[in-house]
């Protein structure tokens, strides 16, 4: 049955790469196909191989990397190729498009220019025809004015519409497989759902099969015919999208569906005392102009935002980036200027200086989005997490710094034995948890969380979920959590705010605003993020 | 654009005043003047040398009245060539310069990069190493050591050109100094070029331009090597600035008669006015070619915009 009807078929196929610390097998012997018309999924963790499976398709391995085994595009092998034969179906029978948008694209050349290119080259014709084309095709993928943005340059277009020129590009010549590496990752929720549908309707119009590689489920679910599930190199687990839903069969496949973010939280009473509380807050910012440049031109970050957190309460603040939720965060913890009221704890700290600020410091911490960037690599984990104590309990031994450090560890999950290992000896989410202990050694009573499960798996992302809510619960901990990731926010917050260009949308309890929204922006926002749990097709 | 140019030509002005002002009071830092001499001058006479070029006036005086020449073009003239004026001086050696360390920058430009796309496309092989190997040894060789080497060789040994002469400027003349001084430039260009290259290679959208089969030509020309070019852009400005002013050592060896001796010469002399003519011309020639890297920058990058 397999064959010659199938568009793709790997066998048997191992990417290794050769490294420094020996040779490292990435794919160990997978079998997958593509029937024409089909759309599969590849869904695993970062590590899975799932991107390298499809870089070898494409002959796009780093240069330390090899291939063997077979993948057979109707019945040829593309890794025995020559590459002038190669060439002939990249990019013309197989495209592919990546994760990085802003990236992907030349920044030296107009999109017109990048359009035309392998329209010329495939179907050998001039720039009139190809102009022509490639009008046609930033239509097909809803570009506005198409005449007018080919002479744009990538710099000129958002992250959105940048992948919408990258599909464009990939479906030009009319392509017999569509292969997709994350192609919505790095987009904001609303624009996710735009260019899902594109893809999809894209894949009915033009009759081309499609390979989607993701983490992420609601997409798998939203768009899949068939799913591969991949772990370590291996395909575990093989079906409909229907069937591996209802009834997973590995344990892995059902750790991943169980990772989902679930769960909600309870409101705090009326009473309970108000921690944080900013009223009017406005934030702007200088963009441009100044000496010799002419007028400075502003840019209000956030525009009349109020907002009130009371003990034990977490506010989840969602919306697109650009936004304005994190700037709205870092005012109300005066790490940026602003202006309008801040009460902490009943004091009016929006005059304070940064002396005046240095002992509330204490009470008032921050964790980040990124795991990576936030850590000093230089300091140990344990330095990390008690550098806080030096400041703001200077006189208590460093024999009682380390066994608070320990102890924090142990509330964060983390082995205390592991305190002198630097940060890059951790995983993403061991670092998010070194983050976390930094945050509340110093028994704070607010805490901002700003992304901090993005960048981070599903599985991942739940446990560190999970552990927030403990420490919330153990501390009477408030909590400001700023996401765009809905469905993180609905099982987390209490009291959510939605915010567009600086200014706040709509407010109001998770039931009100997932469920009843009232605003046309938080109506998209929620249609982006969960209209997705029914089934492809369905 | 043109707005962008006419102000950082605007912001030249404080710029060399500053310089100018610096230099000025450094070099009567320095022990000793322009008619100091081994044996001794006759101290009626030197009072009468230095009262005519005014000299025995207060330091201030000196410093205006040299500004006030500088406004209106007068760089003075020389103390220790008496029969030339700083600003006739420039004029014969100057071009000489410029003709010599211009043809090595282009030289230089040429070879070192397309050495450079040679090493990255070959990485890690054979070419690749033979290029780094090559361009470690150019820029570690000295050009005093060069150019005797290239001397000794061609015209010497092979007598191929003749002996250090500069003939009225003959094409055979110059291609021992400007070998010599592009083989340095070589060297630093293509080890710039190879490096920018190598990361243009690895960039997002050179996955793009493979994962869509265009050509390996457009692919390096066309994707890679137009980006790649903006750090050779930007040493070639300085560089531009130093080699167009010339060098005292390729100028010693050859017996070009270019400016680039002054500097050194002046300075042990004393001579003021020709240490701060050198000095003036140096830094608009910086200036100058600081703006146009900045422009040319602009050109081959999009993102950059100037207003």
């Amino acid at each position: 049955m397999a064959g010659n009807e199938n568009i793709l078929s790997v066998e048997n196929l191992k990417v290794r790469f050769h490294t420094l610390d020996g040779v490292v097998e990435a794919v160990k012997g997978i079998n997958m196909y593509v029937k024409p018309g089909e759309t599969v999924a590849v869904v695993g963790e970062s590590g899975s191989g799932k991107s390298q499976t499809m870089m070898a398709a494409m002959r796009l391995l780093a240069s330390n990397g090899e291939a063997t085994g077979t993948i057979a595009y109707r019945g040829a092998n593309l890794l025995t190729l020559t590459k002038s034969e190669l060439n002939e179906v990249r990019g013309r029978k197989i495209t592919m498009i990546f994760q990085e948008p802003m990236t992907s694209l030349d920044p030296l050349y107009t999109i017109g220019n990048q359009l035309m290119e392998p329209i010329m080259r495939h179907r050998k014709v001039g720039a009139e025809e190809a102009r022509k084309e490639a009008v046609k095709v930033l239509k097909l993928v809803r570009i506005p004015e198409p005449e007018r943005r080919m002479k744009s340059y990538p710099y000129e277009m958002s992250g959105g519409q940048r992948q919408r020129v990258m599909i464009a590009m990939a479906i030009a010549n009319d392509p017999d497989l569509l292969i997709a590496d994350e192609p919505t990752t790095a987009l904001d929720v609303t624009i996710q759902a735009e260019i899902l549908n594109l893809m999809a309707d894209l894949r009915k119009r033009l009759g081309m099969s499609m390979i989607f590689i993701t983490h992420d489920l609601n997409i798998v679910r939203r768009i899949a015919d068939r799913v591969y599930v991949m772990k370590l190199g291996e395909v575990v687990e093989e079906g409909e999208t229907r069937a591996i839903f209802a009834n997973p069969k590995h344990p892995y496949t059902k750790a991943l569906l169980a990772a989902e973010p679930t769960g909600h939280k309870e409101p705090v009473p009326k009473t309970a005392p108000t921690m944080l509380d900013g009223t009017d807050m406005r934030v702007t910012f200088k963009i441009g102009g100044g000496f010799l440049a002419g007028d400075p031109i502003y840019l209000k970050a956030v525009d009349r935002v109020s907002v009130k957190l009371r003990r034990g309460q977490t506010i989840g603040i969602v919306g697109e980036s650009g936004s304005g939720k994190s700037t709205l965060a870092r005012a109300l913890l005066r790490m940026v200027p602003s202006e309008g009221a801040i009460h902490f704890d009943g004091r009016n700290i929006e005059k304070f200086d940064t002396q005046q600020m240095r002992p509330l410091r204490k009470q008032l911490q921050i964790v980040f989005q990124d795991p990576f960037g936030s850590l000093s690599p230089r300091l140990t984990s344990g330095q990390i997490v008690t550098e806080g104590l030096l400041v703001h309990e200077p006189s208590i031994t460093s024999k009682e710094r380390d066994r608070r450090a320990a102890q924090a560890f142990v509330e964060v999950g983390l082995d205390p034995a592991n305190r002198n290992r630097y940060p890059h000896e951790f995983s993403g989410g061991q670092r998010q948890r070194i983050a976390i202990a930094r945050a509340i050694i110093l028994k704070p009573k607010v805490v901002v969380l700003d992304e901090p499960t993005s960048a981070l798996d599903r599985q991942v992302q739940k446990q560190i979920v999970d552990l927030l809510r403990d420490l919330q619960q153990a501390h009477n901990l408030s909590y400001l959590f700023i996401s765009h990731d809905l469905a993180v926010v609905r099982a987390m917050a209490d009291h959510i705010m939605v915010m567009k260009d600086g200014r706040m949308v709509e407010q109001g309890s998770p039931e009100e605003i997932f469920d009843h929204p009232h605003e046309e922006y938080t109506k998209r926002l929620m249609a982006a993020a969960f209209a997705d749990h029914a089934v492809a097709g369905a | 654009m043109l707005r962008y140019v006419f102000r950082r030509l605007l912001t030249a002005i404080p710029t060399l005043f500053v310089i100018v002002t610096i230099s000025f009071f450094l070099i009567r830092v320095a022990p000793g003047g322009p008619f100091n001499q081994e044996r001794g001058l006759n101290p009626v006479i030197k009072a009468n040398l230095e009262r005519q070029f005014g000299l025995d006036q207060p330091l201030w005086m000196q410093y205006l009245h040299y500004l006030n020449n500088l406004l209106h073009g007068n760089f003075g003239p020389s103390y220790n060539l008496p029969d030339f004026t700083v600003a006739e001086l420039f004029k014969v050696g100057l071009p000489v310069s410029i003709q010599v360390g211009a043809s090595a920058l282009i030289l230089a430009l040429i070879i070192g990069t397309i050495l450079g796309v040679i090493a990255a496309l070959r990485q890690n092989k054979g070419a690749d190493y033979a290029v780094i190997a090559t361009a470690t040894a150019g820029s570690t060789v000295p050009t005093f050591v060069i150019a005797p080497i290239y001397q000794l060789i061609f015209a010497t040994t092979l007598a191929l050109v003749p002996v250090a002469t500069w003939g009225g400027g003959a094409l055979v003349n110059k291609i021992g100094p400007i070998v010599t001084l592009a083989l340095p430039q070589i060297a630093i260009v293509a080890r710039l070029m190879r490096g920018s290259m190598i990361e243009a290679l690895r960039s997002h959208h050179i996955r793009t331009a493979r994962a869509l089969g265009l050509s390996d030509w457009s692919i390096i020309v066309k994707h890679a090597l137009r980006g790649a070019l903006l750090p050779i852009v930007s040493y070639s400005g300085p560089a531009a600035a130093a080699l167009l002013t010339g060098s005292i050592i390729v100028e010693t060896i050859f017996q070009i008669p270019g400016v680039g001796r002054y500097f050194v010469e002046a300075a042990l002399n004393r001579d003021y006015t020709l240490v701060m003519g050198t000095v003036v011309v140096i830094a608009l020639f910086t200036i100058l070619f600081n703006l146009i890297v900045d422009i040319l920058y602009a050109a081959v990058d999009p993102r950059v915009r100037y207003d």
